[in-house]
């Protein structure tokens, strides 16, 4: 087997993995960076973000604001410690990139403009039309094209991470263009890799989005943080599950039921605000959670639209006219019209809830370290504890520039005195790695498909840990779930050759879901409490007393996982009442 | 909802087993709305697992899954079924290697978006504390549309030119490249025309706008390409017919 010697290899080049692999080139250009990514940097999922990032800039709002709105946003579960370090860093790395070449909306004085976003109490939020992501995943990867010391590995896999004594000292990974296996040994290594909605059916998150960044360190011994936490987005599209921004709430659209009434107010979110007129922080401008948990309650009360593509609510952004549309929104336009068949210049546009984004993930400190030493975690795939029970819109491209950034500089604190590593420990652990790989390969008692097991496996998840869940569900998706891990191991590879096989990284991908699908459900199961966006109907309120803690959930090989807790950190901010009532409560 | 059988041809090879690439027949029932992926999608899925293919956002902007459909480069996530009738031809990129099946070697491109130097080579450095460069709307209007491109490579795919010659940088290289000319932040211009002016295909490039025809992001290369070639001209009538006024 092949082995590259690096530094800090990092598994993920989305907008996470790229502004490490930036911070460290420039920190030290003789530091050797191993960027190891399944898809080529731009097709990261960090392209498909649409509405913006925040940070605080403008003139009248605060750190300390941005700070009430993500620990309240947060119900707050986030760490406090993390989120005041989080809103300091935001305003420079949003400058960093605008020194990148970033190109952000502007004012007419040519300053950077800022855009309301749901939860944020002042305008904050910094975008590049409607294709925010996009272009910062692009800057991002542009400007890394300036370091030779970023070596990268576009189109390899990350089969398992290499531990010796009790330390991360380099991974494995597929080259997928040949089905070789490379050695990676690295000094620390940084997780990048992303989050996981595709364990659910209704996602907006692309096919790459298996969690295979989190099963890595779980099965290292790293526990999984508060994964019970899963948010809906309110407005997909019913079909194909793409995202309509909040940007379009942002901006002035409106949601409307059955009978056109601006069905939010009814559920803590009024009085009504006039529409075109958005106001922060109530009606469509409430946070995701609340949002998507009104759907579901006008679904009971029989007041959605039923559609071909099933039962929705409207989207109205007509009175917003044509010229702003274009201007402001110009991709969700596109989408609607080409895959749904409605402009929205003339028509309102059906939308519901979707599977969006992972607040919980691999445990990491705010030093973006994990407690395995020598692995750091950043981005969607770590759960560093500044989203708590609901991220908020735009908080989390900010997160892959901090936490990106943070992850880099604790390495290169860590690999300074680093011990020399037993190199033949390091090559047995990868030969074992490899001889997962070939068991795959040569099995010949297979009886399950891929397929089917992932069918099984998302049904699952969407119909016992959607939006409400109760005890009998979640119980029968740990069962659920407990006997596909077990079927798993059965699962047979219909395509062997070594060349591009997709089917081996589906096969793998599925593997990694499945974990990760059980460590969630589990620590729902364990959670007797309703926060930000893990509802239960039979545990309907929060409970402080017992769960303001975050849930660390312990991977036990083919067993079933334990989880434990471990304290919020509180600096400032007591839990108290979310409030999105535009004042009026 | 309306289903039908669709019907596609699509090349298969594989390189460990295949002399050369062959066709393979499907047929498999679509919803009307869907787009050639979700048909690519349901085949793998139930029908042979076996066929290899690159997507990702289903929703035209990770640049992954370009192919030709019926001899045209398209993305298949934004190539609707309800727009061809009869059998379906699906094939990889041309003019790129097959690696496998639709997949295909995109090193070439990828080395090429390289030796532009795509990023920002500041007129004048400015510290992050100094707050943001300042650029007006209208500034950023002047290089946005050229800011749009995902990299999907359907361009090269349509363009005669490096079909006939490899080492043409390209159009979306080249209209990256001309971006960060274009940014009003940017000084870096003169470096990299030292790579694009002394590229051969610049000067070859007939300006048939195929490249732009394709495009689904409206970049208009074949408009930024005409802009570099203006531009590079000024430069050699500046350096070599009007010495007074180089500077
Ligand atoms: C449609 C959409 C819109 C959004 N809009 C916004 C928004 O407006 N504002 C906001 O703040 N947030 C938004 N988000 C959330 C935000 O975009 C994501 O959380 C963020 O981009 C994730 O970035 P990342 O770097 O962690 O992961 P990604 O960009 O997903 O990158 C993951 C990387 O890991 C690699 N990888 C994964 N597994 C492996 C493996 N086994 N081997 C090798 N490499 C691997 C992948 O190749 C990829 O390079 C949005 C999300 C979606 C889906
Ligand atoms: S210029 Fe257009 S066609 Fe060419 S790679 Fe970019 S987006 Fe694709």
């Amino acid at each position: 087997m092949e082995t590259i010697v690096a530094d800090v290899a990092i598994v993920g080049a989305g907008g996470a993995g790229l502004r490490a692999a930036i911070a460290l080139a420039e920190a030290d250009p003789k530091l050797r960076i191993a960027l190891i990514s399944k898809v080529y940097p731009m097709r990261s999922h960090t392209c498909a973000a649409e509405g913006g990032a925040a940070g605080v800039i403008k003139p009248g709002d605060s750190l300390d604001m941005h700070f009430d709105d993500t620990v309240s946003g947060g119900d707050w579960l986030s760490d406090q410690d993390c989120v005041e370090y989080f809103v300091k860093e935001a305003p420079g790395e949003l400058l960093q990139l605008e020194h990148w070449g970033c190109p952000w909306n502007r004012e007419a004085d040519g300053s950077v403009a800022v855009r309301s976003f749901g939860g944020m109490k002042k305008q904050r939020t910094w975008f590049a039309a409607d294709k925010s992501g996009f272009h910062i995943l692009h800057t991002l990867f542009q400007t890394s094209l300036r370091f030779p010391s970023i070596v990268r590995f576009d189109e390899y896999y990350v089969l398992d991470l290499l531990l010796d004594e009790g330390r991360c000292r380099g991974l494995t990974a597929m080259e997928m263009r040949s089905g070789l296996i490379r050695q990676f040994n690295a000094g620390a290594v940084i997780v990048a890799g992303g989050g996981a909605g595709r364990m659910f059916p209704f996602t907006t998150n692309g096919a790459i989005k298996t969690g295979d960044g989190m099963a890595l360190a779980y099965r290292a011994g790293v526990p999984l943080k508060d994964m019970e936490f899963v948010q809906y987005h309110p407005t997909g599209l019913p079909n194909t599950g793409s995202l309509l921004t909040e940007a379009c709430r942002g901006e002035g659209g409106v949601l409307l039921n059955r009978n056109g009434r601006r069905y939010l107010q009814d559920y803590g979110m009024g009085p009504e605000t006039e529409p075109g007129k958005p106001q922060l922080k109530t009606m469509e401008l409430g946070p995701r959670d609340r949002l998507s948990q009104a759907y579901w309650h006008e679904l009971q009360k029989g007041n959605t639209v039923s559609t071909r593509w099933g039962e929705c609510v409207l989207l109205d952004m007509r009175h917003l006219g044509e010229r702003k549309i274009n201007e402001r929104l110009p991709l969700v336009r596109e989408l609607a019209i080409s895959y749904l068949g409605v402009d929205i210049v003339t028509d309102p546009v059906p939308v519901r809830p979707v599977v969006h984004y992972m607040m919980g993930g691999i445990a990491t400190d705010t030093r973006a370290a994990t407690p395995l030493p020598g692995l750091f975690a950043a981005g969607e795939c770590a759960c560093v504890s500044l989203n708590g029970a609901n991220r908020l819109g735009s908080n989390s491209l900010v997160e892959l520039l901090v936490f990106g950034k943070r992850a880099a500089g604790s390495a290169i604190e860590y690999i300074r005195d680093l011990p020399a590593a037993g190199t033949a420990a390091l090559t047995a652990r990868a030969q074992e790695s490899q001889a997962r790989i070939r068991e795959l390969f040569s099995r010949t008692d297979g009886i399950e498909s891929m397929s089917g097991l992932r069918r099984e496996m998302t049904d699952t998840m969407e119909k016992n840990v959607g939006i409400y869940r109760d005890q009998a569900g979640l119980q029968q998706a740990v069962d659920t779930l407990g006997q596909l891990r077990r079927r798993y191991r059965k699962v047979m590879l219909s395509d062997r050759s070594n060349v591009f096989n997709t089917d081996l990284f589906q096969v793998l991908e599925l593997g990694c879901m499945l974990d990760c699908a059980e460590a969630l459900t589990v620590g729902a199961l364990a959670r007797r409490e309703s926060r930000g966006a893990h509802q239960r109907l039979d545990w309907a309120k929060r409970d402080d007393d017992h769960y303001l803690r975050h849930s660390m959930v312990h991977y036990r090989g083919s067993g079933a996982p334990r989880v434990d807790y471990q304290d919020v950190v509180i600096t400032r901010s007591p839990p108290g009442l979310r409030d999105y009532s535009g004042g009026h409560q | 909802m309306n289903e039908r059988m669709v019907q596609l041809e699509v090349l298969r090879y594989d390189p460990q087993v295949d002399d050369e690439p062959h066709f393979q027949h499907y047929e498999v029932p679509c919803k009307e709305e869907w787009v050639v992926l979700d048909a690519l999608n349901a085949i793998k899925e139930s029908i042979d697992p076996t066929l290899n293919y690159r997507w990702s956002c289903h929703m035209a902007v990770c640049g992954s899954c370009g192919m030709m459909i019926n001899g045209e480069p398209r993305l298949s996530c934004h190539a609707f079924l309800r727009g061809f009738a009869g059998v379906i031809r699906v094939e990889p990129l041309a003019h790129f290697p097959i690696e496998r099946d639709l997949v295909t070697v995109a090193d070439d491109f990828i080395d090429k978006l390289k030796r532009v130097k795509p990023y920002l080579i500041p007129g004048e450095p400015r510290p992050i504390g100094a707050g943001e460069y300042l650029q007006t709307p209208a500034q950023l209007m002047k290089y946005r549309h050229f800011s749009m491109c995902i990299n999907c490579m359907l361009c090269y795919a349509a363009c005669p030119q490096y079909a006939l010659q490899p080492l043409f940088l390209g159009p979306a290289a080249i209209t990256l490249a001309h971006r960060y000319n274009l940014d009003s932040r940017d000084g870096g211009r003169e470096q990299r025309q030292q790579v694009i002016a002394t590229d051969e295909g610049v000067w070859e490039c007939s300006f048939v706008g195929a490249c732009s025809e394709v495009c689904p992001k409206a970049v208009d290369p074949a408009a930024a390409l005409q802009q570099v070639k203006v531009a590079s001209t000024l430069d050699w009538f500046r350096e070599h017919l009007l010495p007074g006024s180089a500077t």
